[in-house]
């Protein structure tokens, strides 16, 4: 019986304080195409200090793929909105993001070994599913300019690409 | 007599011979093989042309692995018998099929 209601507080603390959940307002194209930029930045950030941290291959390897995949998406984003013109806006999504990112990586930052390993792994497994939901049921919903949702929509693939990998490495650490 | 003779030698020969072997080609486009299922037999090569900005894989678990560079080609020559799963180990989300008939 004392499990449930901390488990209902801690389901309830997650969502409110989840970044993406607080984008009330429909996002405009330029704030979405900052949004996903934002989002494949935070990535290859965390990528690079497992790279520089972790000792395990497969989280390494793993790492390396994050890296390498987000920077191409992001570079193809910039081309795009090069191309519609489009200039990215900061927002209050992308703000929250940005500093709940930056918290995890000063977490990460504090632990080595095998428990960074696993909190690196886990975070990436929680930030992908977090990216797809918003892109799923905000962004692309929201995106107005054809190529920018179409990008969105292989983005999300991209994403529930790296959830399934990264729940296949975690499988791996324990 | 003698052509009557060589015309099943002939026809051996170009039954065993290697350009019989087909290249099956499959695309990947958006993180999709297609087609995503294809038949070959033994000895036949499939060929994966990736038209991504990313790299893929054609794994099988236990099995072959091809690297497949981001706007680039892949390719395994098929050995046994079997229908074989594929998948990304990259995006595990990306899956294919291969039928092999002897
Ligand atoms: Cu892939």
């Amino acid at each position: 019986m004392l499990m449930r209601p901390t488990a209902t507080l801690a389901a309830l603390f997650f969502v409110s304080t989840s970044p993406l959940a607080l984008a009330a307002e429909k996002p405009t194209d330029p704030q979405i195409a900052h949004i996903a930029y934002t989002a494949g930045t935070i990535d290859i950030e965390a990528a690079k200090l497992a790279i520089k941290k972790s000792k395990n291959k497969e989280v390494v390897d793993f790492a390396k793929d994050m890296e390498r995949d987000h920077e191409a998406v992001n570079k193809q984003a910039l081309d795009l909105v090069k191309k519609l013109k489009v200039t990215p806006e900061d927002n209050d999504t992308s703000k929250a993001l940005a500093k709940a990112a930056k918290e995890e990586r000063a977490k990460l930052a504090k632990l080595k070994g095998a428990a960074f390993d696993k909190a690196y792994i886990d975070n990436e497994v929680a930030y992908h599913k977090q990216v797809d939901g918003a892109l799923e049921t905000l962004l692309i919903p929201s995106a107005s300019n054809a190529e920018l949702k179409s990008l969105l929509e292989t983005g999300l693939k991209i994403f529930q690409g790296h959830e399934q990998h990264a729940e296949h490495v975690a499988g791996m650490l324990k | 007599m003698r052509p009557l003779l060589l015309a099943p030698m002939l026809a051996t020969v170009l039954i065993a011979s290697p350009a019989l072997a087909a290249t099956i080609e499959v695309t990947i486009d958006k993180l999709v093989f297609s087609p995503a299922s294809v038949q070959a037999k033994i000895g036949d090569t499939i060929e994966w042309t990736n038209q991504d900005i990313l790299a893929h894989t054609a794994t099988v678990k236990g099995g072959w692995d091809v690297m497949i560079p981001a706007k680039s080609k892949g390719k395994v020559t098929l050995k046994a018998a079997g229908t074989v799963d594929y998948f990304c180990r990259f995006h595990p989300n990306m899956k294919g099929r291969v039928e092999v008939t002897p």
